[in-house]
């Protein structure tokens, strides 16, 4: 599935993004599931809020992260994230 | 006790809430106890809140509030309120009987995530039988108004040898109201539905022809509707890895508090399980008697002792086992290993003659009634 680089992207109304203090990390709730989040999945979900799109998100990581050549990586994960409705392209 | 462990266990992370044994309808497959008549106690709203949050502290996150039917407290939307307080992910799994506009916005408001409506068949006739109440319209109603009002949508339709010819309509009446997700749960033959197993299973050659009408939809609607697919294990050679195993994920509280590793744990004997008003969730996941009775591998006969899978599937189902056999140490006689897989193929030929025989017995519904007289 691909996207378009200028549409901004947002967390589902569906889903539930949410910290686990027993866990130590993000998890994604949905109807009878949850997902385990890593640290760098879980920082990009966390800054899909409908403001952001995809060059905007790549510049705040590697800022953030002080690195660079984050492009192929972060549009890796948005591809499974929408294909798995926890993101919509708006 | 049969199994221990030296580590400590794993923390529950799905909160089983049966809040009632009270229901409006009568399904002839209901996972409740066949006893459940005996046991008419219901814990008070404070005792919930507790157990809410000692689960949470633990680590419990999914949480599912469920029956008989959910509704019928009166207290519910206090509980979704402090559940979602605790941070929970709350399902509601209801029949939608009794279920309001006002109700569901007032749910919403308080917090809940999700409510799964179960339907009984794909036409009024065959859903009301089943149901044993007139509900067919409403329970299409309320699968409405729950889309309407934002929740993720989930059908719930229980597949068996009465409605598995329907499989074409149940889809398309799925897609016509909107699911998010739909779980087609093939009957799995415990409490009520082992009672009418023989009125219930379907032949394979049925179960086949609808999964494969239920696996080409699923491609169909990738990306719009997600199926759970519940698999009938009497087809399968292998047993399913029952809760995940046993204490190890699920915690399940029976209405008049009883805490159970499974559902339908309450059936097995001598587990002497505990209640949520005489020991803490901790103390009861942790250290209980029965939440470490089969925890482990150490519990094993063989097959299953020498087994090179059973760390994938624990052995199965120990309800099934001793439903079955009558022993619950032994495999599950799913398992094509098993010495006991013979009894599955009997349950099957014994269905199908039952299907074809001309004075075919009536099943009987679960109602106090029933209760009372199979217990």
């Amino acid at each position: 599935m691909t996207f378009n680089p200028e549409q901004t992207l947002k967390f589902s109304p569906l889903h539930r993004l949410q910290w686990e203090e027993a866990q130590q990390k993000y998890v994604i709730l949905y109807p009878e599931g949850m997902v385990e989040l890593n640290q760098s999945s879980a920082e990009i979900l966390k800054r899909c809020d409908g403001t952001r799109n995809l060059p905007q998100l790549v510049s705040e990581l590697e800022q953030q992260f002080a690195t660079t050549g984050l492009t192929n990586d972060i549009t890796a994960f948005l591809e499974v994230a929408i294909q798995n409705g926890w993101i919509n392209p708006n | 006790m049969a199994g221990s462990t030296q580590t400590k266990p794993t923390p529950p992370r799905w909160l089983l809430a049966e809040l009632s044994y009270a229901c409006p309808l009568q399904c002839p497959y209901c996972a409740n106890p066949i006893d459940y008549a005996k046991y008419p106690t219901e814990l008070s709203t404070e005792d919930w809140k507790r157990v809410l949050s000692q689960a949470r502290k633990m680590g419990a996150v999914q949480l599912g509030f469920s029956g008989g039917e959910p509704l019928t407290r009166q207290d519910l939307t206090e509980l979704v309120k402090h559940a979602r307080d605790l941070g929970y992910y709350s399902n509601l799994i209801t029949s939608g009987y009794g279920l309001t506009e006002d109700k569901i916005i007032q749910l919403k408001e308080a917090g809940l995530d999700h409510i799964q409506v179960s339907i009984q068949a794909s036409t009024q006739e065959l859903n009301d039988h089943i149901a044993g109440t007139a509900s067919f319209e409403h329970k299409k109603e309320v699968a409405r108004l729950v889309k309407k009002h934002g929740y993720p949508m989930v059908l719930c339709v229980v597949i068996h040898r009465e409605n598995i010819h329907q499989m074409p309509e149940i889809l398309a009446m799925a897609e016509d109201l909107g699911a998010d997700y739909l779980e087609l749960a093939n009957t799995q033959y415990y409490g009520w539905a082992h009672a009418n197993r023989d009125l219930l299973l379907p032949t394979k050659a049925q179960f086949e022809q609808a999964e494969a009408i239920a696996q080409a939809f699923k491609e169909k609607v990738a990306g719009k509707m997600k199926i759970y697919y519940v698999v009938p294990d009497f087809y399968e050679d292998r047993p399913k890895a029952c809760m995940n195993g046993w204490g190890t994920t699920f915690l399940t509280i029976a209405p008049d508090g009883v805490a159970l590793p499974c559902h339908s744990a309450r059936e097995l004997p001598g587990l002497d399980c505990p209640n949520v008003k005489d020991f803490s969730v901790e103390e009861i996941w942790n250290e209980s008697k029965a939440f470490n009775f089969f925890r482990g591998v150490e519990w094993m006969k063989e097959p299953c002792r020498s087994c090179d899978e059973k760390d994938k599937d624990f052995g199965g189902c120990h309800c099934q086992a001793y439903l079955l056999t009558g022993d619950m140490y032994n495999a599950d006689p799913v398992c094509g290993k098993s010495p006991d897989h013979g009894l599955i193929q009997q349950a099957i030929d014994s269905a199908a003659a039952c299907a074809l025989s001309a004075d075919e017995k009536p099943l009987v519904f679960r109602n106090s009634k029933n209760s009372k007289l199979l217990s």
